[in-house]
């Protein structure tokens, strides 16, 4: 897949080629293009000065990056605690079924990938899920189907706002 | 946008000033709408909330209501919340809103004066040490 | 001796600053003046909620309320109500509609025991407008620090007041900042300041809140401790999963910056810092100090052995002083107020050391099975049970109360024999948990304990960075035979195997994350070992959790054959016409839950 060099060019600018904002630079490319292609780490290497291996180390370290491309639509299941002790792993377990891929993986079609996190914070409304950038608390089993169909439906009819 | 460096005599001022936008006073403003907005907040649909109150003060067309944004208030099983402050009253907390009752308070307490009892929680303010 | 009458005077913020103080001088004078000082006492209060009208003035056992009470109102007020018995008509409060007949915030348990000094501003201040915290006395205490006080005696400040890291590990914050002062001299290298809001405890979202309620504070906070160690640059690492508190942050420091509150020569002095905002890209173990730091740097987020502290060699082997979220909120007030007024609050005595007790306030959040969930302050010493039957106001849906887990996965489950317990840092690490950074999660008696603990191990097998064996190799296998115990593979002596694996652990890993994983394993084997016993013998969950030893069915007596269930049913396991008694195919039936949570007659159980 091309990489659009362009913008890996600006992220690396905006942070003024320093070698400490790394992690920044590859947060700004995942955050647009929902994955790190190689390219984008030799580009940086090339660029910034730091050794290929380092990059892929960081890369591969922190769960925040993917070197394949997530879905359009990601789903994230809360397994904080207090989702954990209401029924996270229930949830989890449905929207897999539901979607029918293991947790980390994505659809065939692109549009949905499922994924676990560590708790954004919205205890008091557990459980909790995040779709892309929205959280959406108090979720049931029951409701699981339907949320799936609300966003299919958004990318279906492109008004999901990750679409590029 | 820049503005003026301060200095320590010049950071009073500024405290005293906007100490008065904290109250509700005549002058300033009669009536203070608070809507409490964290990331549970939001994620309760505190957005919406805010929306609607700012719709309501637009076709009421006061002059001497605010509304505005704070933070969590806390208690997350209840949200979304809001606070009114009426000028001379306690203020009160309201709780589990929806749109239509984010309107009614309005509509009745925040114009009318009188306390939307059914949805509030209570009244004051919390204790800081 | 008793009191024939009180007088409260309210010490909020907002009457402070309309002069309560003063009033509360010339009150005790003129009361002195009258000879009424055997009969009456003044007493200063916390805030009465009512600071639109301050000063307020309350007379009991009268109940009478005064309002804008000043200097002048002092002489009359007294001879009126507290001399002839009547009510001094110029300041009675008068309620322009009718008197709200719904309770007062005051009277409400959730809110009635809690006290607010990290979070004080919540919900009075919107948190984008860096005014509205100037009003409230922001940027005071750094006034006072910059025009009054040496650095010197801003850390001893700090150190009377008996702060304490409120991360977790509970170090003196004032120790910590002396020694960073110090190395930075000894060494003769600039000095950093580092805010660590990588809160990544599962069930914690304290800093989450602090930041996104009131971001100047930590500012403010993070500004007089550079002052005080010598800092010129800060960073605020903070976690990927918060955008809300990263974005109110940002826009507190670019406000700050431009009214000359960050940068070079801070209002007016030769002072200058500043503060860069670092996002963290979700590892767990980069809240562990000197992984942080690593991450800092755009490295791998591995910890380091600590037998060099970070306050010598840190960030770019740099003099670093690292305080959590909360730690950095308290130091305004502090300052401003004293810190006698800051050891008035909490456990213990720390006159003679800043280790020997536990002052101020602590911010939890509550979660889990407890009616009221949301985050809270309370001063330190309270106990559990207030904490959980009181303001979280008990269990919910009428169950009973099994445990409760704090210190997120670094801590331990708490049982209900242990309710008791005054909250401070060190009767929680003497009961088997720990503080932590304040995540409180409430189980009830639906929760399996091992499958609990298996939870927390497999979080951190996830989490762990593996550069140590002990830690990497020894949560694997914990969770192995946890995971056999869940699913009845149990045998006897795992439990000992388990107690043993914890123990090297605990003494050999490299950093905090490895040394306190045994934590939840080996505080539910202490307070829950029968529940580990009826796992292993009989190949029964008490909490009826584990699916190896549940199934689902079906009560004959209340199932009105309404086909809920059979309609949420992803398996097709339910089997029955409508109208009709239903049956679960427990060849089919994956015990995914999904009809005991739809069932109106709650005919659904587990066995």
């Amino acid at each position: 897949m091309q990489i659009d060099k362009a913008k890996i060019n600006e992220i690396i600018l905006k942070h003024g080629k320093n070698k400490e904002d790394v992690i920044a630079m590859l947060l700004d490319y995942q955050s647009k293009f929902r994955y790190i292609p190689r390219d984008v780490i030799y580009t940086i290497s090339k660029e910034v000065g730091v050794p290929v291996v380092k990059l892929l180390g960081v890369a591969t370290f922190y769960r925040g990056f993917s070197l394949i491309p997530v879905g359009k639509c990601p789903i994230s299941v809360c397994m904080g605690t207090a989702c954990y002790v209401l029924g996270a792993p229930r949830l989890l377990e449905a929207f897999s079924r539901e979607l029918n891929i293991d947790p980390g993986k994505t659809t065939k079609d692109g549009n949905f990938s499922l994924h676990t996190i560590n708790c954004p914070g919205c205890c008091g409304l557990a459980p909790v899920i995040t779709v892309g950038d929205e959280v959406i608390g108090k979720v049931t089993l029951a409701k699981v189907p339907r949320l799936i169909e609300k966003y299919h439906k958004l990318i279906e009819k492109g008004e999901w706002k990750k679409e590029e | 946008m820049e503005k003026k460096k301060l200095t320590v005599s010049e950071l009073k001022n500024i405290r005293q000033e906007f100490q008065e936008h904290l109250t509700v006073r005549a002058g300033v403003a009669r009536a203070r709408v608070i809507i409490h907005m964290g990331t549970c907040g939001i994620a309760a649909g505190a957005r919406e909330i805010l929306n609607a109150a700012l719709k309501a003060l637009e076709e009421s067309q006061s002059k001497d209501v605010i509304v505005t944004t704070s933070s969590c208030a806390g208690l997350c099983s209840s949200e979304p919340m809001a606070t009114v402050e009426i000028q001379h009253e306690p203020p009160v907390k309201y709780i589990n809103l929806t749109e239509e009752k984010i309107r009614k308070i309005f509509k009745e307490h925040v114009l009318g004066g009188k306390i939307v009892k059914e949805y509030a929680l209570a009244t004051g303010s919390e204790t800081t040490a | 001796m008793a009191y024939r009458a009180n007088v409260l005077i309210c010490g909020g913020t907002g009457c402070v600053s309309g002069g309560s103080f003063a009033v509360k001088k010339a009150l005790e004078t003129e009361i002195e003046k009258r000879g009424l000082k055997n009969e009456i006492m003044v007493i200063a209060t916390g805030c009465q909620g009512f600071c639109g009208e301050g000063p307020i003035v309350i007379v009991q056992p009268d109940g009478v309320l005064y309002c804008k009470v000043n200097v002048n109102d002092v002489p009359q007020l007294v001879e009126e109500h507290l001399l002839k018995g009547r009510p001094y008509k110029k300041k009675l409060y008068t309620s322009p509609v009718e008197k709200a007949p719904i309770p007062a915030l005051k009277e409400i348990p959730f809110f009635a025991k809690q006290r607010l000094v990290v979070l004080r501003n919540r919900g009075l201040i919107d948190p984008e407008k860096i005014e509205d915290y100037i009003a409230v006395d922001g940027f005071a205490a750094l006034a006072k620090c910059l025009t009054e006080m040496t650095p010197e005696s801003i850390i001893n400040e700090i150190k009377k007041s008996g702060l304490r890291g409120r991360g977790g590990g509970g170090f003196p914050t004032g120790i910590k900042w002396e020694s960073c002062r110090k190395a930075a001299i000894h060494r003769n290298v600039e000095p950093v300041v580092i805010c660590n809001a990588d809160e990544g405890d599962p069930g914690a979202f304290m800093d989450r809140s602090t930041i996104e309620c009131d971001p100047c504070a930590i500012i403010e906070g993070m500004t007089i401790g550079a002052r005080a160690i010598g800092a010129k640059q800060g960073f605020v690492y903070i976690r990927q999963e918060y955008p809300l508190a990263r974005e109110r942050l940002a826009k507190a420091l670019e406000q700050a910056r431009s009214y000359g509150l960050l940068g070079d020569n801070i209002l007016g002095t030769d002072f200058s810092f500043d503060i860069k905002i670092v996002q963290g890209a979700g590892a767990f173990v980069c809240g562990e100090s000197t992984a942080l730091m690593a991450s800092l740097e755009g490295k791998v987020g591995e910890p380091r052995a600590k037998y060099i502290h970070t306050v010598e060699y840190g960030y770019e082997n740099r003099p670093s002083c690292l305080n959590n979220v909360e730690t950095w909120a308290n130091v305004p007030p502090i300052i401003l107020r004293g810190a006698e007024w800051f050891t008035s609050m909490g456990t213990g005595d720390v006159s003679e050391n800043p280790w020997g007790g536990s002052k101020g306030t602590k911010v939890f959040s509550l979660a889990g099975n407890v009616n009221n969930t949301g985050l809270i302050e309370v001063p330190m010493g309270i106990t559990l049970r207030e904490i959980i039957f009181d303001i979280g106001g008990g269990i919910a849906k009428g169950k009973k109360f099994k445990a409760v887990q704090t210190g997120g996965p670094s801590g331990g489950f708490l049982p209900e024999s242990c309710i008791d317990l005054p909250v401070d840092f060190d009767s929680l690490l003497e009961a088997g948990t720990m503080m932590g950074s304040g995540g409180m999660v409430v189980a009830d008696e639906d929760t399996c304990m091992v499958d609990s603990a298996k939870f927390f191990v497999s979080f951190l097998m996830e989490e762990s960075c593996g550069k140590c064996t002990p830690c990497r190799e020894g949560l694997r296998s914990m969770y192995n035979i946890l995971d056999a115990i869940t699913k009845g593979k149990g045998k006897e002596e795992d439990i000992e195997t388990l107690q043993e694996i914890g123990e090297v652990m605990m003494d050999c890993c490299l950093c905090a994350l490895g040394s306190s994983a045994p934590n939840p394993v080996i505080s539910t084997i202490r307070y829950f070992k029968d529940e580990y016993l009826e796992h292993i013998r009989n190949k029964k969950c008490p909490g009826k959790v584990c699916k190896a030893m549940i199934i689902y069915k079906i009560n004959s007596e209340l199932c009105n054959g309404c086909h809920a269930c059979t309609k949420v049913c992803p398996s097709d396991a339910i089997i029955g016409k409508q109208k009709e008694l239903h049956r679960i195919d427990v060849q089919k039936c994956i015990k995914c839950g999904a009809c005991i949570d739809v069932c109106p007659q709650e005919a659904i159980y587990k066995e």
